[in-house]
C-alpha cells in the first residue's frame, strides 16, 4: 500500500509540475524541482498526498561548478503511508536565493537559518534570518568549498619558537 | 575581546514583544553557564513577572564545525568525530555512519555483527534514559536519583569498555561490521547487567511516579498537541508523548530490528509527565530487546569479506599477496565509496537521528550533514513554554532532553 | 624544640605559615560548574558515587564563580564561547587555578579547524593538563592531585 502511495505520488508531481528523477539520489526516492516552484510542491505534498513530515533541510556546494553551485536537499516523510521522499533543487552560485517553506512547514525555521549561515542561501519571506552557530560578528559562510578548514600548524622543534610568538597565550590580569 | 560589540538593537527588535520595548516586561539572560541549561545553551527570556511571555534560544557555543572537518579526512577516519557530536549516544550515531556508507558501497553485514550492534545501541539507549533522568531529577530536587542512576550506569560502560577498550567514545562500529569480536565475559557481563536492572527501574519508579511533589511539578507542564509536534518535525519521545506511535525502529527496521519483539509506549497528554513515563518504559523495552539478541546471538563472522573496504585479518598477511596489497590500500589511501547520496535515519534515544551522506567517487566524504533530533527540538522549546514559569521552564528543558554537541555539531 | 617543648600537654602545635595556608586551600577547593560537552559526563561519573571526588573535599559543585575557586574545564571551547570563558576566569575571586581537562580543551583534541580554540590556554592560564579522550575519572582524579601538590610546593612569594 505504501509502495502505491509513492509511486503515485512521484508520477503525479512529474506530470504536474514536469520534475524528473535524479540520478545522484537514490535511497529515498528523490525528484529534481526549480527553485521557483518549491513552496508549491511542497504544499501539494502536505495538502494531497499526506508528507507531512520534513525531516530534512540541507544543502550540498559544488564549487568550483557555478551553474549549478549548490544543490538543496528537502527531505519528506509520510506518517500515514510511511514513506519516504526527497526534493533536490539546484541553485546558481551568484547571489543565491530561494523562497522560505516556513509557512508549509514550521519546523523549516532553523533549518534555514543554519542553511543561511553556513552556505549564504538567503531565503525570502523568513521570519528571522540571523546566524545560528556561528558568531553574531562572523564573516564568510563555513561550509562553502572555497572557505579555508582554518585548522592549526603543528608546532615541530624547528619551527617551535616563531609559532609560539604568533600564538596568543592566556595570561592572568589584575582586575 | 578587544572592543564592544556594536549591535544594532533595530535588527533585533523583532524577537521581543511590544511590552518589553515600552518596559512592562524584564528581559533575563540564562546564560551559556548555567546548573541546569544542560549544557552551553543561552535563552533570553522574556519575563513578565515570573511569568515566561517569550523565550529566544541562542545555541552556537559548542560549535565544532564536525561537517566541515569530516570533508578533510578519509571515510573511516572521519567515524572517530560522529562520536562525539551526541556524546550520550556513541555507538547510535556510529551505527547510523556505518549504515550510511554500507548503503552506498551494497557492503554485507554478517547477523553476529547486526545483533551485538542492536545490543550496544540498546545498551546505550538505557545509558541515555538513565543519565536524562538523572539530571532531570537533579534539576527538579530529587538529588539522590542521580548517584544512583550513573551508578547503573558505570555497568553499561564497563560492558563498552570489554568490547573496544574505551568508555565513551568506542568506535566500535565499522563499515561491514565490528571492529574486533566481542569477548567472552560479554555475555556474562550483559547478562548480569540484565538480571540486576529490572529491579532498579523498579526502585526509581517508586521513588518518582507517584510522588505528589513530582507529579505536581511536572502534569501539565509543556503541553505539545500532535499536529503542533509533527508540523514542527519532532520526533522520539516528544512526539510519542503526544500520542503519535512514530519509532524508526518498527517503520524502516534497520540492523535485523524486525526480528525482535518490542513495543512502543506512547503518552496521552504531552506533558512533561507524560514524556518521563514513555522513557522509563523505554528502558524497559530496551532491556526486552538485548535479552532476545543476546539469546539469538549466532556464531560466524563479525565483519564482512569484502576486501575493498575491510582489512584482511592480520594471519592472512603471512600467506597472500592480494592481502597485502588490500591492507596497504586501505592504509595508505583509504577505500573509495561509488558516486551517490543517502539519507539513513535511525532512532537515537533523543529522536530521529538521519545522516546525509554524499559521494563523488573518492576516499573522502564530498558532504555529511547531520539531521539531529536536538537541533529541531529546541526550535519548539518557545512553543512549549509560552505562560509557564522560570522553575518550570527548568523542567521542560529536562524533558525536552537535548545535548549540545548534538545541536551544535 | 623552644615551645613545644614548655607547652608539651597544652594541645598547641606549631607549624610553618606556608604549610597551613597550602593545606587550607588543597582540602576544601571548590570547582566551578563548567562542564561543555563529552569530558562534562566524565566529570559528572568522577562526581557520582563510584570515584567519589567529595573525599576530596569537592563535594558541591558550585554553580556560580563568585563562590569558587578552581574551574575545570572540561571540554571543546568553541570561539563563540572564549569570551564568555575569559568573564567567567575573571570572575573568580584569587586564588583561583584553572585544570584543563580532555584533549580538546588541552590542544583541540580531534578537531583542527576554524571554530575551535586549539587549546584554552589561549585564553586563559592553565596549571594542570588532563589527557584523555574523554580522560577517566580516574585519569581527572590523578590530574586533581597533581595540582594538589602544586599547591602544597607554593611558596610565600609567589602567592596572590
Amino acid at each position: 500500500m505504501s509502495e502505491e502511495h509513492l509511486k503515485t505520488t512521484l508520477k503525479a508531481l512529474k506530470d504536474r509540475f514536469g520534475l524528473r528523477e535524479s540520478e545522484l539520489m537514490k535511497d529515498p526516492p528523490t525528484l529534481v524541482c526549480e527553485p521557483g516552484k518549491i513552496v508549491e510542491v511542497s504544499q501539494v505534498l502536505r495538502d494531497e498526498f499526506a508528507f507531512n513530515f520534513l525531516c530534512e533541510l540541507t544543502a550540498v556546494d559544488y564549487w568550483p561548478e557555478e551553474e549549478p553551485r549548490y544543490n538543496l536537499v528537502y527531505g519528506y516523510y509520510s506518517h500515514a503511508q510511511n514513506v519516504r521522499m526527497a526534493l533536490r533543487v539546484p541553485l546558481n552560485g551568484d547571489d543565491p536565493s530561494i523562497h522560505t517553506i516556513e509557512g508549509v512547514y514550521k519546523g523549516a525555521n532553523w533549518h534555514e537559518r543554519e542553511v543561511w549561515d553556513m552556505f549564504g542561501i538567503k531565503f525570502e519571506g523568513h521570519s528571522d534570518l540571523r546566524r545560528i552557530l556561528m558568531p553574531y560578528d562572523w564573516e564568510g559562510h563555513p561550509l562553502r568549498k572555497d572557505y579555508p578548514l582554518g585548522y592549526e600548524e603543528p608546532q615541530f622543534t624547528f619551527n617551535f619558537d616563531e609559532i609560539d610568538k604568533r600564538k596568543h597565550h592566556g595570561r592572568y590580569e589584575e582586575a | 575581546m578587544d572592543e564592544p560589540l556594536e549591535v544594532n538593537y533595530k535588527e533585533l527588535q523583532h524577537l521581543v514583544s511590544e511590552r518589553a520595548l515600552k518596559g512592562e516586561t524584564v528581559l533575563l539572560n540564562m546564560g551559556p553557564q548555567h546548573p541546569s541549561t544542560h549544557g552551553v545553551l543561552r535563552l533570553l527570556l522574556e519575563l513578565d513577572g515570573e511569568v515566561i511571555v517569550n523565550c529566544v534560544p541562542d545555541i552556537g557555543f559548542l560549535h565544532t564545525g564536525i561537517e566541515k572537518n569530516m570533508e578533510a579526512k578519509r571515510w573511516e577516519l572521519a567515524e572517530v568525530m560522529t562520536d562525539r557530536t551526541d556524546y550520550l549516544n556513541n555507538t547510535g550515531n556510529n551505527l547510523a555512519y556505518c549504515l550510511a556508507i554500507e548503503k552506498l558501497t551494497d557492503l554485507d553485514v554478517p547477523p553476529r555483527a547486526q545483533a551485538v550492534r542492536v545490543i550496544l545501541v540498546e545498551l546505550e539507549r538505557i545509558s541515555n534514559h538513565l543519565v536524562w533522568l538523572g539530571t532531570h531529577a537533579l534539576d527538579l530536587a530529587a538529588m539522590s536519583l542521580f548517584l544512583y542512576c550513573f551508578r547503573e550506569r558505570e555497568s553499561i560502560l564497563d560492558i563498552k569498555e570489554l568490547c573496544s577498550g574505551q568508555r565513551m567514545m568506542t568506535t566500535y562500529f565499522r563499515p561491514g561490521g565490528l571492529w574486533r569480536d566481542i569477548p567472552e565475559e560479554f555475555e556474562i557481563a550483559v547478562r548480569r547487567f540484565l538480571r540486576m536492572m529490572p529491579e532498579r527501574i523498579k526502585e526509581y519508579e517508586a521513588l518518582l511516579t507517584k510522588n505528589p511533589i513530582w507529579m505536581d511539578r511536572t502534569r501539565n507542564i509543556g503541553k505539545i498537541s500532535a499536529e503542533n509536534a509533527i508540523n514542527m518535525s519532532l520526533t522520539g519521545p516528544v512526539l510519542r508523548g503526544s500520542g503519535v506511535a512514530y519509532d524508526v525502529r518498527k517503520a524502516q527496521p534497520y540492523s535485523g530490528y524486525e526480528q525482535y519483539d518490542f513495543i512502543i509506549p506512547t503518552g496521552t497528554h504531552g506533558d512533561v509527565y507524560d514524556r518521563y513515563l514513555v522513557r522509563m518504559e523505554e528502558m524497559r523495552q530496551s532491556l526486552r530487546i538485548v535479552q532476545q539478541a543476546l539469546d539469538r546471538l549466532p556464531y560466524g563472522p563479525f565483519r564482512s569479506n569484502n576486501r575493498k573496504y575491510v582489512p584482511p585479518p592480520r594471519a592472512e598477511l603471512g600467506t597472500s599477496m592480494e592481502a597485502v596489497i588490500h591492507h596497504f590500500k586501505l592504509w595508505t589511501e583509504g577505500f573509495n565509496v561509488p558516486k551517490g547520496a543517502v539519507y539513513q535515519p535511525v532512532e537515537s534515544p533523543k529522536g530521529e537521528l538521519g545522516y546525509y551522506l554524499e559521494s563523488n567517487g573518492g576516499n573522502q566524504p564530498y558532504r555529511v550533514h547531520m539531521r539531529t533530533p536536538s537541533f529541531i527540538h529546541l526550535q519548539a522549546l518557545p512553543l512549549l513554554c509560552k505562560g509557564h514559569l522560570v522553575s518550570d521552564l527548568v523542567g521542560i528543558i529536562g524533558s525536552v532532553d537535548i545535548v549540545l554537541g548534538d545541536c551544535d555539531r | 624544640m623552644g615551645i613545644e617543648q614548655k607547652a608539651g600537654n597544652m594541645g598547641v602545635v606549631t607549624v610553618g605559615l606556608e604549610q597551613a595556608v597550602n593545606w587550607a586551600r588543597t582540602n576544601a577547593m571548590w570547582p566551578m560548574l563548567f562542564g561543555l560537552a563529552c569530558c562534562a559526563i566524565e566529570m559528572m561519573s568522577a562526581q557520582a558515587a563510584h570515584n567519589d571526588m567529595s573525599r576530596f573535599g569537592m563535594e558541591l559543585m558550585r554553580a556560580s564563580p563568585r563562590q569558587s575557586d578552581l574551574m575545570i574545564v572540561a571540554g571543546r571551547v568553541s570561539r563563540k564561547m572564549a569570551p564568555v570563558l575569559r568573564r567567567l576566569y575573571d570572575q573568580l575571586p584569587d586564588p583561583k587555578w584553572v585544570i584543563s581537562m580532555g584533549d580538546c580543551a588541552s590542544c583541540s583534541g580531534v578537531f583542527n579547524n576554524y571554530a575551535l580554540l586549539q587549546g584554552v590556554d589561549e585564553v586563559v592560564p592553565v596549571d594542570v593538563y588532563v589527557a584523555g579522550c574523554p580522560p577517566r575519572p580516574e585519569a581527572l582524579i590523578h590530574g586533581i592531585m597533581t595540582l594538589h601538590d602544586k599547591i602544597r610546593h607554593e611558596k610565600l612569594n609567589t602567592w596572590v
